[in-house]
């Protein structure tokens, strides 16, 4: 018999809806790394959440067998005790607190009541070092990028004696070159003996890094592909989850025109907020056409989302400089209010920190930016605005009984169609969508990019910006590569693959260092 | 299952209702029925006027993201000072009103500007506020008490025994007007929810189910009916009622339909979301904190016509009794939620305990105690039905 570390057997989690887990059965070999996969849903976050004990022991039945032994934990302490370190999709740690600080927060070092700082600091640069980060464990953790956040976060879980690392989704908001150091740290560990599991939507990083694939659909186990014994090529992977083959990702385009420029930028330069002789955007200029889909690729950190932001109506970034020239005149956007009464739409990443009002109904956020679309004199038609929420609803087809639920009641999918709505209700010719697809699952992104395809049919005009790389190649007319701030590359559809792009950024990424010094 | 839920559900969405139907019960029983005497039941209107008109301009406050005035007794007293003595100097009376009206909204702009414009945090100014005009009231009325004597004043803003709307219509025991107005308020009630579920109907909207409807609105009208004829059988419509009336239906109208009241909601559910869709997010909390001292002003007006007097120490803790009333009523202390008919709830319902317990000759210090109490298991009641429901 194969040495496991932990056995999860005949897991059945009901919830007073819906059955969450039915009889889920999922075994992990000591010093492996397994990944999770499945869609928005499939049940991946309970089952970790039995794990770690925040669902206690009782409230679900089947067995947790860990280290031979049937666990019955009753909150997060008990599991962690074990050594079952979850590090969760969010990242947990308090900005204005320094690395050591955060990495021993309920896990304090030195006695009862007195904090041994020296201790903790010295243990903190000890545990940093293995996850090769240089830092001071000292330094604040705002001050360092999300890709070191994260690391603190895999350094926290170390110090806490893991001997099995749980990772939801830990490279989401890591660009390809963070994720790549993150994944093959895993690696490393598990040269060291130690097992991880990892929920992924990133397939291509599921391959490169899983010894096995458990795949989970609608709250049950279909399968377990082993490494070396079943292909686990994305291909097939996705055809687990979704229960049939997508051959086509990313939808056709079919006799789009693209016609005159509808957006040029020129020169364009933006400082940082706070640190206002930091320039984040620099002397960038670039233009979109009618019909047309432009894909901005680049790290995080290259300056995508303050560009954009900036561009609308001035809402990131200080001492604005540049002309916008919309259909060829030239416009002054000095507030959102602005910038969409010229016709633009930005679509945030951020959809629940800057998007949506999760505590309002799929109407009212439908509505939010074009109010006056259903009002009269400042007083509102509640007939005229459920009847538009239900026409988008219908449109882009949201999942959801009504119009008049929360949206904090919808997947991260239809949330996004909620989202989409809402710019689209204002009417826009140019939109900029940025992470359109973040964190929703297969099915929903391929509608996603069904709406993107009908929206340029119409003669509307489309910036994407995302990170994930398949996607931009997918979907885009032409792509430009912002690093640090400027546009480094620009190619045409077909010109370009991943590693034009990637390297494309990476010697941009060097030449301008040998500059400054 | 079904029926479970929905008496859950229904638990859920008027759970202060419930609890205030409770309460009163309570209280009707352990006075033996005193508390729904027509002359109790007009007290405990007259008594928390200013706490209905406070806590309205305080919801729309705490809606921008559990903001809170704390300057409002203050402005309350200072608002009142200054009409006592331009009345003191003869100044004819509507001008007097204007006067503090302005005085309030004034105070509210400036405090306003800081908070909306310069992001000075509102619990700051406010609480510099809650200092100064303290202070410019006793300054003003060097510590002694003015008398308010102009009596067209208080019989119109008052809550005196004299400040009744008169009986149009003559009646000796029973004070027809009261029950006339009674009857049309109902008839106008019954009329805009019909016409409005027959308008939803006719645009293809869901709607509630026509027996849940009908109960509905069967209670409403019972309760209206119930209070107008203890009303009439005291001694009529008190004036007061009348400003308090007309304060919750302009902010319930304001808050439910108008894209001012939208704006309150999205700011307190998610302020980055709202300014990225291109609204002026500091004109709404301008609007909140100007119109929070307007507010104060009238209040101000009820109470030095109430008490006929102003004095340095009148407004104390009303900012109190109109925040607590806010969370009882159900507005969230993180913002985006409360309703204006809510809040009206949940100062009633400190408004009975208050009375209730007055009756029962409780000593007023524990009725602090039991306030106090009641406040927080409100909120405990509201924070653990919500994780339940999740």
């Amino acid at each position: 018999m194969a040495d496991n570390i932990l056995e999860m057997r005949g897991i059945t989690k009901q919830f007073p809806a819906t059955r969450a887990l039915d009889d889920v059965n999922f075994v992990v070999k000591r010093g492996s790394i397994h990944a999770l996969v499945g869609e928005n849903g499939a049940g991946k976050s309970t089952l970790m959440k039995i794990l770690s004990g925040i669902w206690p022991y009782g409230t679900y039945s089947g067995d947790v067998i860990y280290e031979g032994e049937v666990c019955k934990f009753s909150k997060i302490k008990d599991s962690e005790e074990k050594g079952i370190v979850v590090i969760h999709q969010e990242l947990a740690l308090v900005p204005y607190m320094t690395i050591g600080e955060n990495m021993f927060l309920g896990n304090e070092r030195g006695k009862k009541f007195a904090i041994n700082w020296d201790e903790t600091y010295a243990e903190a640069d000890k545990y940093l070092k293995m996850v090769g980060l240089t830092e001071s464990s000292k330094t604040l953790i705002k001050d360092i990028g999300v890709g070191k956040q994260q690391m603190t976060e895999i350094a926290k879980a170390l110090a806490k004696n893991a001997k099995l690392l749980v990772l939801d989704e830990p490279t989401s908001s890591l660009n390809e070159e963070d994720s790549k150091a993150l994944l093959d740290m895993l690696l490393e560990f598990k040269k060291q003996g130690m097992t991880s599991i990892i929920i992924s939507h990133k397939l291509n990083e599921v391959s490169y890094v899983a010894d096995d694939i458990t795949i989970l659909r609608d709250g049950k186990t279909i399968e377990t592909l082993v490494k070396g014994v079943d292909d686990i090529g994305e291909n097939r992977i996705i055809r687990g989850m979704v229960g049939r083959e997508m051959s086509d990702r990313f939808p056709e385009r079919h006799g789009v025109k693209i016609g005159d420029v509808a957006l040029e930028v020129e020169n364009w330069n933006v400082y940082h907020p706070i640190y206002t002789e930091k320039k984040v955007v620099d002397n960038v200029s670039f233009h979109v056409r009618k019909g047309e889909v432009v894909g901005f690729s680049g790290l995080m950190g290259a300056g995508r989302t303050e560009l954009a932001m900036s561009i609308f109506g001035h809402s990131y970034g200080t001492n604005i400089s540049g002309t916008i020239k919309i259909n060829g005149k030239e416009v002054k956007l000095h507030s959102p209010r602005q910038a969409i009464e010229e016709g633009l739409a930005y679509v945030t990443e951020d959809r629940k920190g800057s998007g949506l009002i999760l505590s309002n109904t799929i109407a009212v956020n439908t509505t939010l930016a074009n109010l006056k679309g259903v009002t009269r004199h400042g007083v509102i038609n509640p007939e005229k605005e459920l009847a538009i929420a239900e026409e988008y609803r219908q449109k882009l087809r949201t999942k959801t009984p009504s119009v008049q639920l929360n949206v904090s009641s919808l997947s991260g999918g239809n949330q996004q169609k909620v989202l989409l709505s809402k710019w689209m209700y204002t009417e826009p010719d140019i939109l900029i969508l940025d992470e359109p697809t973040r964190g929703i699952d297969v099915g929903a992104k391929y509608e996603i990019y069904c709406i993107i395809n009908d929206l340029v049919a119409e003669g509307k005009s489309v910036i994407m910006i995302s990170s994930e790389l398949p996607e931009v190649l997918g979907m885009s007319d032409r792509i430009y590569v912002l690093n640090e701030g400027r546009i480094v590359g620009e190619f045409n559809r077909g010109e370009a693959d991943q590693e034009k792009i990637m390297s494309c950024i990476i010697s941009a990424d060097s030449a301008p260092k040998e500059q400054k010094s | 299952m079904i029926t479970k839920n929905k008496i859950l559900e229904f638990v859920q969405k008027y759970t202060m209702v419930i609890a205030l139907v409770l309460v009163t019960a309570f209280f009707a029983w352990r006075t033996g029925g005193k508390l729904l005497m027509p002359q109790n039941i007009t007290n405990i209107i007259s008594q928390n006027a200013y706490v209905f008109i406070l806590a309205t301009g305080m919801l729309c406050c705490i809606l921008t993201g559990g903001n809170i005035d704390l300057s409002v007794g203050s402005v309350v007293c200072f608002v009142g000072t200054i009409g006592a003595v331009l009345m003191h100097k003869e100044l004819n009376m509507w001008l007097a009103v204007i006067v503090m009206l302005a005085v309030g909204l004034a105070i509210g702009a400036w405090q306003a500007f800081w908070i909306a414009y310069v992001k000075v945090p509102p619990f700051i100014t406010t609480l510099s506020g809650m200092m100064v005009f303290r202070g410019l009231s006793n300054v003003v009325l060097q510590g002694k008490t003015m008398a308010v004597t102009n009596e067209k004043f208080v019989q119109i803003f008052g809550g005196g025994s004299k400040c009744y709307v008169p009986d149009i219509f003559g009646g000796a025991e029973i004070n027809i007007l009261c029950l006339v107005v009674g009857i049309i308020a109902c008839a106008l009630y019954l009329f805009f929810t019909f016409r409005n579920r027959f308008m939803r109907k006719k645009v293809g909207l869901q709607v509630e189910s026509m027996a849940m409807a009908l109960v509905r609105a069967v209670v409403i009208v019972a309760v209206v009916m119930f209070f107008t004829l203890r009303l009439s059988q005291y001694k009529g419509l008190p004036m007061v009622l009348i400003w308090v009336i007309l304060i919750i239906l302009i902010y319930t109208y304001i808050t439910s339909k108008t894209t001012v009241g939208r704006y309150l909601y999205a700011i307190g559910g998610n302020e980055t979301a709202t300014e990225l869709s291109g609204i002026n997010t500091k004109k709404i909390y301008f609007f909140a904190y100007a119109n929070m001292g307007l507010l104060a002003g009238l209040a101000g007006i009820l109470t030095i016509a109430r008490l006929t007097s102003a004095q340095p120490t009148y407004g104390q803790s009303y900012e109190m009794d109109a925040i607590g009333s806010c969370f009882i009523g159900g507005a969230s202390a993180y913002g985006g939620i409360g309703t204006v008919p809510g809040v009206i709830v949940g100062a009633l319902l400190m408004g009975v305990i208050n009375i209730g317990m007055s009756i029962m000759g409780v000593d007023a210090n524990y009725q602090k105690v039991v306030k106090g109490l009641v406040l927080l298991a409100a909120v405990i009641f509201d924070v653990v039905s919500k994780k339940k429901n999740r």
